[in-house]
């Protein structure tokens, strides 16, 4: 189970229509239990790749990240990004790069307006979708 | 020259668990290969069989992505940090 807090959960949704027509892109600080987590901290990071269908987290915004996260005592739990005309599942290209298995996989899918957050754990291919909770003001 | 080279979750697993190793070298590629003997898991993870920089993964001296810098032959010196972190792209 992802729990996103729910002001990470705006401004990632926020980061990603800021992002359209492109897709967008950023990571998720926060603590880990076992397969849980919760995302505490957003950190939306620029799409290097500069296109409506892929991605790539800045490599210098990654590195701040993952600095602050551990100044915070989090750490880097996962990856999102925004699907612009697609539903909110990964697609071939996000399983194959998927860098860790540790980490949560969300999408954020932009195809109907309203946006779809769901969370995924990618691991040796294998795809398995998790419960998303986001945590109420 | 001994640096500090913090390792990514991913690769700890195959960095004897430490997410912080000191190692010695006069450049980043030198010290990717000592970190390589010393963790033989790891070698093939962040430098290729044809000797450069897996295109999986960055590294940075201190602040700076090294694919700016010279590479691998980027010099390194006391009290500098070697960071490896997954390169994180997808898309459909």
């Amino acid at each position: 189970m992802l729990v996103i807090d729910w002001t990470v959960h705006a401004e990632m949704v926020a980061h990603c229509f800021d992002g359209l027509p492109l897709e967008a892109c950023g990571l998720l600080g926060g603590t880990v239990t076992g397969a849980d987590a919760q995302a505490s901290v957003c950190y939306p990071t620029a799409n290097l790749a500069a296109s409506a269908r892929v991605y790539t987290v800045d490599p210098k915004g990654h590195l701040r990240a993952d600095r602050d996260a551990e100044a915070r005592g989090l750490s880097v739990l996962g990856v999102f990004h925004s699907h612009t005309h697609t539903a909110a599942y990964p697609s071939p290209t996000d399983v194959a790069q998927a860098p860790d298995p540790d980490w949560h996989y969300v999408l954020v899918s932009l195809a109907d307006g309203a946006p779809v957050v769901r969370s995924y754990r990618i691991v040796a291919g294998r795809v398995s979708e998790e419960p998303v909770v986001r945590t109420t003001r | 020259m001994p640096v500090e080279v913090r390792i990514p979750t991913m690769l700890r697993s195959a960095a004897g668990g430490s997410s912080v190793v000191t190692v010695d070298g006069a450049t980043i590629g030198e010290v990717l290969d000592e970190l390589g003997r010393r963790f033989p898991a790891l070698a093939g993870q962040v430098v290729t069989e044809d000797g450069s920089l897996h295109r999986f993964v960055n590294v940075y001296l201190n602040d700076d992505d090294i694919r700016y810098l010279a590479k691998l032959d980027t010099k390194v010196g006391e009290g500098d940090t070697v960071s490896i972190l997954p390169a994180v792209a997808g898309g459909a």
